[in-house]
């Protein structure tokens, strides 16, 4: 909790005086909390039935100066999390700005988001939490802030954005201590992590070049860095002893499109997933080579309501040698893994209230997940959400199905200052 | 083709000129709202304002909401017309109408910092982006819907931007005083599906505004009622910088205030893009 306090003295301390005017402060207090619902079971994770319980003092400061051009925001949690007994401090954001003429650069740690898919990332690779998804915090948690320099450079004709990332930051997803998942090795108990050293070596690339075309919001993308999701390193294919958690090189390439059609938002995007360390594809430890594509629709038919359609699919290249080199007893994926989702939403009283409805389907994996929510905006100050997190699937090895005992109902309630 | 199309524009605006000059009475009633458009929708090249929203519902509740209001006409007619010799012959409206607007919310807490970006097109939907900061994400959203609510008030997003002066039938019903301020009775029937019936507006024949709006459902009953509350003078142009949406029925109302109120920002068409929803230079928010 040191780090609590320098923080909440960081942030209480300078006086308002110093640069009255340009600068403002907002935050606000969350509570949140999300448990498993049906079996109780013996062999259930560490933190028992619950998948989340906290309780959160979010902090934002931001600035601009006076004659414009620089500017800094900062956004910081400090939290208590109950299932761990621990508190702790979550800087979200903290970045400096400085925008001259054509030219925007953006510094520090920072939230990146680009592509047009809806809760599916193609070319957006940069870091994700899915516990947050998966346990029911609001949706600002899926993404992760990433200590990054970000440039962009604007034209008529189009524009670039370049994200320089030299700290390598994986995405969280579930673990054995809080959640069922499926594990391939699991009775190995010695394991270790190797993330991609903090070397400029290793520092990430990621690109975007856009503009419109035709009434359409055209982009291209490049990307260069890591997975990651870690893949599981065996010492023995056959007598494992000892598992390590890797992060494989990748690269990426990709396109979308987006633009409005026959009443409704249009959407594309694909790209392509080099595994540089893996281009045979006949390693069964590393992500073999992919193409990732979807199509998606969104349309409001009547007042106040939104739906969306997505298709995805995720195109194994190297599939041949995938399959031929997977140990026996493995669980093999299809050649290609096809997505469907659709989301519902409905807005009521003034939109006071807001009903929605996520759902992923898998017709390849069999399995599905879904997430029903209400919120209720009780104040403009105060707003109170419900909603469940279900999982279910034929096998208990894929995506969604591996999750089928975590289904969970969510609470949270936030007031914003 | 582009050289025939500047000559008939030009014809027409000599015809326009000739039919309409500056003190005459438009006896049409098309043309009254296209006045009343042009006035109240399209007044000079460009536009901002501070918004304050207040939401009250029928228990007596309020909601706040405060925004900063750009909006920049584009297309034939736009930031190179000159808006106060054009709107006072009624020539300034752009022909297509085309408009882009921008939007930042500074209140209340869930919305502070999101943008909206509207590219408005008379000819066809309009292009809607919405900025989510805590996610850093420019989304595209569906634009079918203009009779939606804006940010939950009673306005809906036709409210706030204008409707299709083609979409409803106009007549003038009768010329009356409203406050002490000669006005244009006009009833507009829409021609296909809309929210309303029929609407009866009454227009101030000094400054073409409109000063009320009164909205009849199916059945024939008021159901919305629009008041301007407060009209002055900025920059030689009647603005109206309060202003009611009543919803009869529930008793929800809204009131929008406007202030620090600008003209003619010298704004360039792309400035109102991604780049402003992303990070909106510092002077548009003071």
């Amino acid at each position: 909790m040191g780090g609590a306090a320098i923080l909440a003295i960081l942030f209480l301390a300078p006086g308002r005086s110093v640069l009255a005017g340009g600068m403002e402060w907002h935050g606000g207090v969350q509570v949140n909390y999300a448990s498993r619902l049906g079996t109780t079971r013996q062999d259930k994770p560490p933190s028992g039935d619950f998948l989340l319980g906290e309780e959160r003092l979010q902090l934002q400061s931001s600035g601009a100066a006076p004659k414009g051009g620089a500017g800094y925001f900062a956004k910081a949690d400090i939290f208590h999390d109950e299932v761990d007994n621990q508190g702790d401090v979550d800087v979200r954001e903290a970045y400096l700005s400085y925008a001259e003429g054509p030219w925007d650069i953006r510094v520090g740690r920072q939230i990146h988001t680009w592509g047009v898919g809806d809760l599916l990332f193609i070319n957006d690779l940069f870091p994700k939490n899915y516990v947050a998804l998966f346990s029911g915090r609001p949706l600002e948690y899926l993404k992760t802030g990433a200590g990054s320099l970000k440039t962009s450079l604007y034209s008529d004709r189009m524009s670039l954005d370049i994200v320089a990332l030299p700290l390598f930051e994986p995405d969280q997803i579930p673990t054995s201590r809080r959640f069922f998942v499926f594990d391939p090795f699991s009775g190995v108990t010695d394991r270790t992590e190797s993330r991609p050293r903090h070397d400029l070596g290793n520092a990430e690339f990621a690109a975007r070049l856009y503009r419109p075309i035709l009434g359409f919001d055209a982009a291209l993308y490049a990307y260069r860095g890591f997975y990651r999701t870690p893949s599981m390193e065996p010492d023995s294919m056959t007598a494992p002893t000892k598992v390590t958690m890797v992060y494989p090189r990748l690269s990426a390439y990709g396109a979308s499109l987006q633009g409005n059609t026959g009443g409704g938002v249009l959407s594309f995007e694909a790209g392509v997933q080099d595994s540089r360390q893996d281009r045979a594809g006949s390693d069964p430890v590393l992500p073999n080579s992919q193409t990732r594509f979807l199509a998606g629709y969104q349309r409001s038919p009547w007042t106040d309501f939104t739906a969306g359609l997505q298709y995805y699919g995720e195109y194994m290249h190297r599939y041949d040698r995938y399959a031929a080199s997977l140990p026996a007893g493995f669980p093999k994926q299809d050649r290609l893994r096809q997505l469907l989702t659709l989301r519902l939403t409905q807005l009521l009283k003034y939109q006071t209230w807001r009903l929605s409805l996520f759902s992923f389907w898998s017709p390849t994996d069999d399995d599905f997940y879904i997430i029903p929510e209400a919120a209720w905006r009780m104040t403009d100050e105060l707003t109170a959400t419900v909603g469940a997190n279900v999982f279910a699937g034929a096998r208990n090895t894929t995506a969604f199905g591996q999750l089928d005992k975590n289904d969970n109902l969510y609470l949270s309630a936030r007031y914003e200052f | 083709m582009t050289g025939f199309m500047l000559k008939t524009a030009a014809a027409m605006a000599l015809a326009m000129t000739a039919a309409t000059p500056a003190q005459a009475q438009p006896a049409d009633a098309a043309a009254i709202v296209r006045k009343m458009h042009q006035a109240f929708f399209y007044q000079g090249e460009s536009f901002k304002a501070r918004v304050k929203m207040t939401l009250t519902g029928a228990s007596g509740k309020e909601r706040l909401r405060e925004l900063t209001m750009l909006r920049l006409n584009t297309g034939p007619g736009g930031p190179s017309a000159r808006p106060d010799e054009a709107v006072r012959s009624g020539l300034s409206m752009p022909k297509n109408g085309d408009q882009r607007y921008f939007m930042y919310f500074h209140s209340p807490g869930d919305v502070r910092r999101m943008a909206f970006l509207v590219y408005k097109y008379a000819a066809r939907e309009d292009d809607r982006w919405l900025f989510i900061p805590a996610l850093n994400l420019v989304q595209r959203i569906a634009a079918k819907d203009s009779q939606s609510s804006f940010a939950g008030s009673d306005f809906s997003y036709e409210d706030v931007s204008g409707r299709d002066l083609e979409a409803d039938e106009h007549k003038l019903l009768r010329e009356e005083e409203l406050g002490g301020k000669p006005c244009h009775v006009i009833e507009s029937v829409p021609r296909g599906s809309a929210s309303y019936k029929r609407k009866t507006s009454w227009v101030d024949k000094a400054n073409f505004l409109p000063l009320k709006e009164e909205y009849y459902d199916v059945q024939d009953q008021l159901f919305k009622e629009f008041l301007a509350e407060e009209v002055k003078d900025v920059d030689g142009a009647p603005t109206v910088t309060k202003r009611s949406m009543k919803s009869v029925k529930s008793g929800h109302k809204t009131v929008v205030e406007f202030s620090d109120v600008r003209y003619r920002l010298g704004l360039r068409a792309e400035e109102l893009s991604e780049r402003a929803l992303r990070n909106p230079p510092g002077s548009w928010l003071k």
